[in-house]
C-alpha cells in the first residue's frame, strides 16, 4: 500500500467519477460536474470526468460536449458492469496519469464501494456525504458534512495528501446547464492482468418500483381531515406532483382508507425522507416519533396551535382543501408552459 | 469457517451537541450502545455459522469502555472478541481506522470472511469496510442483503445477494473476503441474559499500538489524512417558517418554497 510522498503542486484539476451502469448515468454525476466546474473556475483548473465500462464511446462524447469537460474513457468487455477490483485498478491508473487534486464521486452504492477502495490504495482522505464543498486559495478542498445525525456540521480538509476525495449524495447540487461544445475524449487502457476480479457477477435483476414509504425520498402524509374519495384524489394529485409516496396516520388505517403498510408512527413505519408534507395531521406524539427526523417538514393545518407545528420547519396555516386545488392548478399551469 | 465481525460502540443518542463558541463536542451526556447496523452483521455471521459451522470473533476499536460492545456480542453468542484500544488510536479518520483494524485483524489470527455493518450511526460514512478490504488485499462486496451460501461448492467462494441501487445482483466472492451487510434478510436476535452471565468472565485480549506492526504515527489522528478544521452547530433551520394568509397566497408560497428546495 504505497503512501505517496506528495508534492501538492503537482496535483491539479478536479475529477468526477461518472457513475453509470451499462450506459445509464446516475444523475448525481452530472450534478458533480456542475459543482466541479464551479470549484475549478477559481483556480482556473481543468475538470475531468472518468468513465469506466464497455460501449460508452457515444455517451462519453455526449457528456464531454454537453458540459465542456475532458472525458477519460476506459472500455473493456470485462468492465461491462461494476466490479470493485478492476474498476479500482482503472481508477488508480487514471489518477497516476492525470494527478487530479480533487476527486468527486456520487454517494451511490457504486461510489461508496469504489471511492473508499481508491482512498485506501492512495493512503488519502475521503469524506462521505458532503453537503457543501469549497475550494481554498491553495486548491485545498473543504469538505463540509453533517456529523452525529446532523446536530453538528464539520469542515474537513486534507492538508498533506492528494488526491482529496469526497462523495456527495444525489440532489445536493444543481444539474448544470448544457452547452454545445466539442467533445474531447481520451481513451486509455490497463494491463489485462489488472482486469481480473475475485468477485464475479452471477446474475442481476433490475429492481421493480415497489413503493415503500420508508424508502421514499418524498412523503405526503394525510391526517384525520381526509374522509372522502374526492378529498383523497386531491391528495393523490398533490403527491404525484411532488413524486411522493402517500402515507397516513392511524385513524385512516382504521377507517380502511389505506393499507397498514402506509401508516407512519410508532405503531406503523418510521420514515426519514428528504421531504415530508403533512396534510391535516394534528401531530400526535406517536405520529411525530415516526417522521420527525425527516430533512424538511412542511405541515399544513388550519389550527395554528396544532402540535404538528412543533416538529415542522414550515408551518402552513390554512384549510388544506382550499389550498390544494389552487396549488395543483398553479403547478399544472406552470408545467404546461415549460 | 472463521468469521470476523467488526463492531463499534456508538453514542446512544444522536442528540450530541457542539459548543458554538469553542466547537468542542459535548459528548458526556450521550450513553454508548452497539451500532445498530452491526446487529445485522452479527446476525449474518451467526446464520452463516449455523449453516456451515465455525466461529464468530468480534473485533472493535475504541476506548476501554468498548468492552461493553464485545460483551453484548458475547450475549448474542459470539465466540471470542478482540479490542483495539490505545490513546494513539484516538482521533482516527476512515483511513486510520481501516488501517488499525486491518493490522489488528492480521495480528489476531486467520479468517475466512469479515462481516461489517453497512455503516455506523455516528460516523455514517459506510467507508470503513471497503477500505479495510483494500488494506487486507481481499475482495469485498458492500450492501449485501443475504448470504446465499458457500457456492459454487468446493471453489472457495461465497455467494451473496447485494442491493446495487437499481439492481439486485448476485455475486460469487472468493474467500477470504469482506462483505458489508444491510438490514436485508436479517432480524437481529436479542442478547441473552444467560449467555451474558456465562461469558462474563471470558477474557478479551486488548491490542495496543505497541502490538501492531506500524509506527504509532500510522494510527489515530497522526495517521489520518483528513483534519476536522472546525465543527459548528448547523444553521438553526428548525427555526420555523410560517406561511399564512389567504388560501391563494398560502398555495403560492407553498409552491415557491417547494420549488426553491427543488422538490418540484
Amino acid at each position: 500500500m504505497p503512501e505517496l510522498n506528495i508534492n501538492i503542486q503537482d496535483w491539479k484539476g478536479i475529477a468526477v467519477y461518472i457513475d453509470q451502469t451499462e450506459g445509464a448515468v446516475h444523475p448525481v454525476s452530472l450534478e458533480l460536474i456542475g459543482k466541479a466546474k464551479e470549484l475549478s473556475a477559481q483556480e482556473n483548473w481543468p475538470v475531468y470526468a472518468l468513465m469506466i465500462g464497455d460501449g460508452l464511446e457515444s455517451l462519453a462524447c455526449e457528456i464531454s460536449a454537453s458540459y465542456g469537460i475532458k472525458v477519460y474513457l476506459c472500455e473493456h468487455p470485462a468492465l461491462r458492469r461494476f466490479l470493485p477490483e478492476p474498476y479500482c485498478n482503472v481508477f488508480a491508473e487514471f489518477i497516476h496519469m492525470v494527478k487530479p487534486s480533487s476527486i468527486l464521486a456520487g454517494a451511490t452504492v457504486i461510489g461508496r464501494s469504489l471511492a473508499p477502495k481508491i482512498a485506501a490504495r492512495f493512503g488519502t482522505g475521503l469524506t462521505a456525504d458532503c453537503t457543501a464543498l469549497e475550494i481554498e486559495e491553495n486548491g485545498g478542498l473543504v469538505q463540509i458534512r453533517p456529523a452525529f445525525g446532523g446536530n453538528i456540521m464539520a469542515r474537513i480538509i486534507t492538508p498533506a495528501h492528494r488526491p482529496q476525495m469526497a462523495t456527495v449524495r444525489y440532489k445536493i447540487f444543481d444539474t448544470p446547464e448544457k452547452i454545445n461544445g466539442v467533445p474531447s475524449v481520451t481513451r486509455f487502457s490497463i494491463d489485462e492482468s489488472l482486469l481480473k476480479s475475485r468477485v464475479t457477477s452471477v446474475s442481476y435483476v433490475k429492481k421493480g418500483k415497489k413503493p415503500d414509504i420508508s424508502d421514499a425520498e418524498v412523503v405526503v402524509a394525510l391526517g384525520r381531515a381526509f374522509k372522502s374519495q374526492k378529498e383523497l384524489a386531491l391528495a393523490e394529485r398533490f403527491a404525484e406532483l411532488l413524486s411522493a409516496e402517500l402515507a397516513c396516520t392511524r385513524p385512516l388505517i382504521e377507517a380502511g382508507l389505506f393499507d397498514p403498510t402506509r401508516q407512519i408512527g410508532l405503531s406503523g413505519r418510521t420514515v426519514k425522507p428528504k421531504l415530508i408534507v403533512t396534510l391535516g395531521v394534528s401531530g400526535a406524539v406517536q405520529f411525530k416519533a415516526g417522521m420527525q427526523n425527516a430533512d424538511v417538514i412542511f405541515a399544513v393545518n388550519s389550527d395554528p396551535s396544532a402540535p404538528i407545528f412543533d416538529a415542522a420547519h414550515y408551518a402552513v396555516i390554512g384549510d388544506v382543501f382550499e389550498i390544494l386545488p389552487i396549488f395543483i392548478k398553479q403547478t399544472e399551469s406552470r408545467e404546461s408552459h415549460v | 469457517m472463521e468469521i470476523i465481525c467488526c463492531i463499534k460502540q456508538v453514542p446512544g443518542t444522536n442528540k450530541v451537541e457542539a459548543d458554538a463558541e469553542t466547537g468542542v463536542l459535548l459528548r458526556s451526556t450521550a450513553e454508548a450502545k452497539l451500532n445498530p447496523y452491526d446487529l445485522y452483521a452479527l446476525e449474518a455471521a451467526f446464520k452463516l455459522r449455523e449453516s456451515i459451522g465455525g466461529t464468530v470473533k468480534v473485533i472493535t476499536m475504541g476506548p476501554p469502555q468498548a468492552e461493553a460492545a464485545v460483551r453484548e456480542a458475547f450475549a448474542m453468542r459470539a465466540d471470542s472478541g478482540v479490542i483495539l484500544s490505545d490513546k494513539a488510536f484516538a482521533g482516527a479518520d476512515v483511513l486510520a481506522t481501516a488501517r488499525t483494524l486491518a493490522d489488528g485483524i492480521k495480528k489476531s489470527g486467520s479468517f475466512d470472511i469479515i462481516i461489517c455493518g453497512k455503516q455506523t450511526t455516528d460516523g455514517d460514512t459506510a467507508q470503513v469496510g471497503p477500505e479495510l478490504a483494500e488494506f487486507l488485499d481481499i475482495p469485498h462486496i458492500a450492501n449485501v442483503r443475504i448470504i446465499l451460501g458457500i457456492e459454487p461448492s468446493n471453489t472457495g467462494h461465497i455467494r451473496v445477494e447485494a442491493d446495487m441501487g437499481d439492481y439486485i445482483e448476485t455475486f460469487d466472492v472468493l474467500l477470504p473476503c469482506l462483505i458489508t451487510v444491510d438490514k436485508g434478510a436479517y432480524v437481529p436476535r436479542l442478547p441473552s441474559y444467560r449467555l451474558m452471565l456465562a461469558s462474563a468472565s471470558r477474557e478479551i485480549p486488548v491490542l495496543t499500538a505497541a502490538d501492531l506492526p506500524g509506527e504509532s504515527e500510522m494510527y489515530g489522528l497522526k495517521g489520518s489524512p483528513t483534519r476536522v478544521k472546525r465543527i459548528y452547530p448547523p444553521d438553526a433551520k428548525n427555526a420555523r417558517f410560517n406561511i399564512g394568509g389567504s388560501s391563494e397566497s398560502v398555495a403560492n408560497s407553498l409552491l415557491n418554497e417547494l420549488r426553491n428546495l427543488k422538490f418540484i
